[in-house]
């Protein structure tokens, strides 16, 4: 069974919640990333989603592209960020990893050469930002055949064609967009989104996350009953790089992490 | 050349997914899928609605002034001493340049569609001015993204825009230009997908964004193609025109596409020099890729990332170009080739001071490789440039080029 299989068989017959952080590798230091996906995982995370830096991040909101641009500044690679895997892997060989990113560094490296790399590093998804179903067919054969799955948004617009069509190349898990909109923005609306994923599950048991909107225990906390899994990103990047000039890059790597600390408890109450 | 053209069925491209060859498609995240498939369905519907294709004709004649002259320059030709030059004269179009064309189209649609609001990008400001013009004209409200570095460079078009209403958004992202300012359009348009219409400037984009600025911008080869007809009697011997995105190229070249004895030259922007690696030449010097929802060549680095460009001229500075240039490019149909920011300048001076016809000088690009080309060739011989638009906006960068400062 693959590492996403299990974290949600688990995470299913204790009647709990898979809580997925997103941090960019490398932001705010390539150093830091791997101590500090560590500590995300002690303070109760169950999946790292870790993004790989772009230079026109088109899908993200303010507090993400600063983090893929400060991943750059750092020079870091998709090379790179397989190292920072391989690292991670040393001391868990539980937790699973999806790489979340955009097209083109996976395209210019190849995707079979990202298949065999990435595997071997110990990464368990890939989630292409830009890459809808109808591109999607061939690089997934590819990820699946080195055992990675390739993970696909829905979104509040899907419809239920569309729907069909990525539940048919999905595997591992989905991610359910929740608004129209960038990663961080605000107009969450549980309703809406109660009824999008009433309709997906008409036609798939994969685990479905959600994610983008969630600040904190307060928002988790509504939108775990009506899914397997919530991801928060911007708020969780906006604790790590506060501009605190008396806390050093490790407190405030303390505090992001307290962060999923308190929506733990809030999904799990 | 023409043995090594692969045979393609130029009117079946885009296929039915939106691409041509490898190229194209719809890379964009799942939100924008939606609206690309509205408005997909909405131009098959209208591309053969004879009431908007004659409302759109209707406002090309009388509001942009079309047909635009097909212009023999005979001075510069005689002073050249090779083929005859003809300048297709898009810098008299209303607003300026060829933008227009699409931008007029698109309006259009985007009325037929009943969206209220409408949202571009723009680099130069050029696309951004013309969108704000239709937008004043049929009372959508109007957002304009351009990056922060373009909204010092062009200042003058920033007021433009103002004074038609719309609205400028200032990019502070990434490297702060063209590339940025579509990404924020995009963000935008992903918030605010069911109620705005996205007028992209050129053609690029996701499907069916290459293929309906191609549409409307094809007036102009069409145009051209009659014109050379009735004056000469026959066809062109090349075609010559400026590729940033690649709109007014194809514009040019679609309706040229079979006639296998017209030979086509896009020019791209050389900067400091496609050796030097400080251009914007991805058809010269690039690698494809997927950026802004669509695999084309880009200027990219070993990892990926999306490289800064350079190019005096602002409406040249991108790092991709419309899909189906690169197509054309591996079949062979179209010669891509690039001219330097000094040559550009020069070809810039020329044209005014023998023709008393400034270009812009994404326009001069163009201006510049015909000289070239017409030195190779017979007098009995023609070829048409694109004269893309003119070169009043550009002033102000010409005269600090040359030392001046002019406020
Ligand atoms: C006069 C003129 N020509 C050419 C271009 C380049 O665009 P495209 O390659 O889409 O024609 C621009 C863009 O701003 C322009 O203003």
């Amino acid at each position: 069974m693959s590492r996403l299989a299990a974290v949600f068989a688990k995470l299913e017959k204790n009647g709990r919640k898979a809580l997925v952080p997103y941090i960019v590798a490398g932001d705010p230091s390539p150093a830091l990333t791997v101590p500090l996906m560590h500590e995300l995982v002690r303070q109760g995370a169950d999946i790292l989603e870790i993004g790989v830096p772009f230079s026109d991040p088109m899908a993200e909101g303010p507090v993400i592209q600063l983090a893929h641009e400060r991943a750059l500044a750092n020079k870091v690679t998709l090379t790179m960020v397989l190292e920072l895997v391989t690292e991670f892997r040393k001391s868990d060989q539980d937790t699973p990893l999806v790489l979340m990113g955009y097209a083109n560094p996976i395209e210019r490296m190849g995707y079979q050469v990202f298949a065999d790399r990435a595997a071997s590093a110990g990464v368990d998804g890939l989630l292409t930002v830009d890459m809808p179903p109808e591109e999607a067919e061939q690089p997934t054969r590819i990820l699946r055949a080195a055992g990675i799955d390739n993970i696909f948004l829905l979104a509040p617009t899907s419809s239920e064609d569309r729907i069909k069509k990525i539940v048919s190349l999905a595997s591992g898990y989905l991610y359910c967009v929740s608004l129209n909109g960038v990663t961080g923005a605000g107009n969450l609306d549980i309703k809406a989104v109660s009824e999008k994923l009433a309709s997906i599950k008409r036609f798939t048991d994969l685990p479905i996350t959600v994610g983008f909107g969630i600040k904190d225990g307060v928002s988790a906390a509504a939108l775990a009953p009506l899914c397997e899994g919530v991801v928060v990103g911007s708020a969780l990047i906006e604790r790590l790089v506060a501009t605190d000039a008396d806390k050093t890059v490790e407190q405030r790597a303390a505090l992001a992490a307290a962060l999923i600390a308190e929506i733990r408890s809030a999904i799990d109450a | 050349m023409s043995s090594k053209v692969a045979k393609a069925d130029f009117s079946q491209f885009p296929d039915a997914s939106g691409h041509f060859g490898i190229y194209g498609g719809r890379f964009v995240s799942e939100t924008l899928v939606f609206a690309l498939d509205e408005l997909e369905a909405a131009y098959q519907r209208l591309r053969k609605d004879p009431d908007f294709q004659a409302e759109f004709d209707h406002d090309l004649a009388h509001y942009v002034g079309r047909p635009s002259p097909l212009y023999h320059a005979k001075r510069w030709s005689t002073e050249v001493g090779g083929a005859q030059i003809y300048l297709k004269r898009e810098d008299l179009n209303h607003t300026g340049a060829h933008k227009v064309n699409n931008t007029v189209g698109q309006a259009l649609l985007a009325k037929y569609m009943g969206k209220k609001h409408v949202i571009a990008e723009t680099g130069a400001g050029q696309h951004g001015v013309a969108s704000a013009t239709v937008a004043a004209r049929l009372g959508m409200s109007c957002k304009v993204f351009m990056g922060e570095d373009d909204i010092h460079r062009q200042a003058l078009n920033v007021y433009r825009m103002k004074l038609l209403g719309a609205e400028v958004i200032s990019v502070k992202s990434g490297s702060k230009t063209l590339k940025d300012a579509m990404n924020e359009a995009m963000r935008y348009w992903v918030t605010n997908v069911e109620d705005t219409f996205y007028i992209i400037g050129t053609a690029a984009g996701p499907h069916p964004y290459p293929m309906l600025v191609r549409d409307f911008q094809s007036v102009i080869g069409r145009e051209a193609r009659e014109q050379c007809l009735t004056q000469n009697g026959r066809l062109p011997d090349a075609l010559v025109a400026c590729v940033g995105g690649g709109s007014n190229a194809i514009g040019l070249f679609h309706p040229f596409l079979d006639d296998e004895d017209v030979a086509m030259y896009g020019v791209e922007a050389g900067g400091d020099g496609v050796d030097t690696g400080r251009h914007a030449a991805p058809l010269n010097d690039g690698i494809p890729g997927i950026l802004h929802g669509n695999r084309t060549y880009l200027m990219q680095d070993e990892g990926g990332q999306i490289i800064e460009t350079h190019s005096v001229s602002a409406g040249l500075d991108y790092p991709g170009v419309g899909p189906e240039h690169s197509w054309l490019k591996d079949l062979g149909r179209v010669n891509y080739v690039a001219i330097n920011d000094d040559e550009a300048l020069a070809a810039f001076r020329k044209l005014t001071l023998v023709e008393g016809i400034m270009p812009a000088l994404e326009s001069a690009h163009a201006v510049a490789y015909a000289e070239k080309l017409a030195k190779t060739m017979s007098p009995e011989q023609s070829i048409v440039v694109n004269l893309s638009g003119r070169g009043d906006k550009d002033i102000h960068t010409v005269a600090t080029i040359d030392g001046i400062g002019i406020e």
